[in-house]
């Protein structure tokens, strides 16, 4: 049984102009110990997906309209508010973009850390090595040490005494280490990171991913990494999923996906990305915009920007056909569009 | 820390010069001669110029405000006409008075105005927050005067739960003068009973001090608070399973603070120079109604006291808080 298992999954949301279909029947199961990249552009919905696992979109305005989020085998989208709050921070770790704003800047690292710690172990005291009966005081000693220990994992030179100090005593680069530790302390199954690197810059970027690669191995641990960046997810990643305004067009192993892109989506991603023989000034672009998701067109959202578009393209959403073992795409016209 | 603090108090010497020079021109450029004033309607020529004497109105204004502004370091602080008494002594007693009200006034209004704030913020535009709101936009729109009439009815009169008006019963023999501060001196005296009594007196005309800066706090923190639920800190919080009650009340109340503290400076000083209102209304005799007799008999020593004293007091204030600021913010701390 897949470890997260997301089903059709349809998220509509409340704004002014109307109800948009945000998510448009998302599917998606990582197996134990995959590393997932899920990319697409900016408003694809790509975060959405992030944050409904956790269910931290908030409703209203987001209202879930069909299908299934399963966690080891429980519905999250009929988990209730108190059963998501044990699987978060324990269970299910989330990473931020910006770890400038994504620490609390008035309270030290370690007490943020400590909350952490001592929240998880409500739910599994193992954590802290502690029996259940432990008294407070001896638990917030074993939440510090732990805290100590998961800083000087992730590369915090003097863990003991960086503890006590305020987030904007740290750069940009150890504050996202920091992040990671705080979301690694309650040993969580499934890690979900939100372009934990796109607001560092490159040298630091190549620093955090190493050390994400070194944890995730390490600790076996199952991750959906949300990026735009398709240099990371061929570092990192063992299974990508690309989305296009609200649906996964393409998805598979990175080697598959990379190597016989076949959505006329991903070909067009793959061929914008910069090269060392790319002419300077030549970027590559994909014509045309994302159409509004309030009342979007039937069919493939894709259609309106698509060379291969024909007439039958706009009549339904078209299925996720499997083309080699486990690569799926959604595309009526794989063969015409093959250059 | 003791450097900023020694800095910020160094800083108040210029600041009470200037609120001294201020305080004598503006006393002095008043029409009128409380000499006169002072001696009375029948009184000769030769009678005035003895008084004036008596008091050195008859130097020049820099050798007055020298001998005024070097009295001041030695603790005198002129003499006021009306009362024929030291100022200094008169401020000794009605200052703690004001103070004693100014501040429990503010106890009350950071008390209940923070967390009716924090309430208004969590649940924003439902029930409890269009209580809030509704409540606080009124008891800004009330004058305090007013209000404390109300009170006395309701509370003193109908209902007779607490004191009328007044500090202390009059028939009651109070705590041994101290620090001026009735609750302090109870205390100090081990009385019980007269701290009950004091505490007594202070509700009703704390009460209608406090409101207008209690429902401006309960803005400012509702405000505060609903921008510091949309920071990615907080987003963060949630999705590592910290619980919502800790996430509120502990990392979120403490970010949306600061703003609320800037006010309660202010408040205290506007508080102290507007006491006269609720001190009138309450008979609370205090530094409010004693500069007030002073300034429409044109007393200048006792308004030109009262003044410098509530400066020294908002000064002292407002450093307080921004040791508060630097405690409650480590990034304002360390610059």
């Amino acid at each position: 049984m897949a470890l997260l298992e997301i089903e059709n999954l349809h998220l509509a949301m409340r704004s002014f102009e109307g109800e948009a279909h945000v998510l448009n029947g998302i599917d998606l199961a990582l197996e134990q110990g995959e590393i997932w990249g899920l990319v697409g552009e900016t408003g694809c919905g790509k975060s959405l997906t992030g944050l409904s696992i956790s269910r931290l979109v908030a409703s209203p305005p987001a209202r879930y309209t069909a299908g299934a989020i399963r966690f080891a085998g429980q519905d999250l989208l009929r988990a209730d508010e108190a059963a998501m709050q044990r699987l978060r921070g324990r269970r299910i770790g989330m990473i931020f973009q910006d770890p400038t704003t994504n620490l609390n800047p008035v309270f030290r690292i370690g007490e943020q850390m400590i909350d952490v710690a001592l929240h998880a172990a409500g739910t599994d005291p193992s954590i802290l090595g502690l029996q259940a009966d432990a008294s407070r005081s001896a638990r917030r000693k074993a939440a510090r040490a732990l805290a100590i220990h998961m800083l000087d994992r992730v590369g915090i030179a003097r863990a003991s005494e960086r503890i006590d100090d305020y987030p904007h005593q740290f750069s940009g680069g150890m504050r996202q280490r920091v992040l990671i530790a705080m979301a690694l302390i309650g040993r969580p199954d499934l890690l979900i990171a939100d372009e934990p690197t796109t607001a560092l810059d490159v040298s630091v970027q190549a620093q955090i991913l190493r050390l994400l690669h070194d944890l995730v191995l390490a600790d076996g641990l199952t991750v959906l990494m949300i990026t735009h960046n398709l240099g990371v997810v061929a570092q990192l990643c063992t299974h990508v999923a690309v989305m296009y305004a609200g649906n996964i067009v393409e998805s598979g192993t990175t080697r598959a996906v990379f190597k016989r892109p076949a959505h006329p989506y991903t070909r067009a991603l793959i061929a914008a990305v910069p090269t060392a023989r790319s002419v300077r000034g030549r970027l590559q672009g994909l014509a045309g915009s994302v159409p509004s998701l309030i009342d979007a067109p039937p069919g493939c959202r894709f259609a309106s920007r698509c060379a291969a578009a024909q007439a039958d393209c706009t009549a339904g959403t078209p299925p996720a056909r499997e083309i080699g073992p486990g690569h799926r795409v959604a595309c009526l016209h794989l063969a015409e569009a093959a250059p | 820390m003791l450097r900023f603090i020694l800095r910020r108090l160094v800083l108040l010497v210029p600041v009470l010069v200037g609120l001294s020079l201020l305080v004598f021109a503006i006393s002095h450029l008043l029409p009128g001669d409380p000499v006169a004033l002072a001696a009375g309607p029948q009184a000769t020529r030769e009678e005035i110029a003895a008084l004036a004497r008596e008091f050195g109105t008859d130097r020049s204004l820099p050798v007055q405000y020298w001998s005024y502004a070097s009295g001041l370091l030695r603790g005198e602080w002129g003499r006021s006409v009306l009362t024929r008494r030291p100022v200094w002594e008169d401020l000794r007693i009605y200052l703690p008075a004001t103070l004693e009200l100014v501040v429990a006034a503010m106890a009350m209004a950071v008390l209940l105005g923070i967390p009716a704030g924090l309430l208004s913020a969590i649940y924003v535009n439902r029930w409890p927050d269009y209580l809030s709101r509704l409540a606080s936009l009124g008891a800004i729109s009330m004058p305090r005067f007013f209000l404390g009439l109300l009170l006395q009815i309701g509370f003193a009169m109908e209902l007779g739960w607490l004191p009328l008006d007044g500090r202390y019963p009059l028939i009651e023999e109070p705590p041994r003068f101290v620090t001026g501060f009735l609750t302090i001196d109870a205390m100090l005296a081990l009385n019980g009973q007269a701290l009950m009594l004091a505490l007594l007196h202070l509700c009703l005309p704390a009460f209608a001090m406090s409101l207008s800066p209690l429902a401006t706090i309960t803005r400012m923190m509702r405000a505060a608070t609903i921008e510091v639920l949309q920071q990615d800190y907080v987003l963060t919080e949630r999705a590592l399973g910290l619980p919502r009650r800790l996430i509120l009340f502990k990392y979120v109340a403490r970010n949306a603070m600061s703003s609320s503290l800037t006010v309660i400076g202010l408040y205290f000083g506007w508080l102290l120079g507007g006491s006269v209102l609720v001190e009138t209304v309450f008979d609370w005799p205090g530094v409010g109604l004693y500069a007030t007799k002073a300034i429409v008999t044109q007393d200048f020593m006792p308004v030109m006291g009262v003044t410098l004293a509530i400066g020294v007091v908002f000064v002292l204030v407002n450093l307080l808080i921004d040791i508060l600021y630097g405690l409650l913010n480590p990034k304002v701390r360390l610059q």
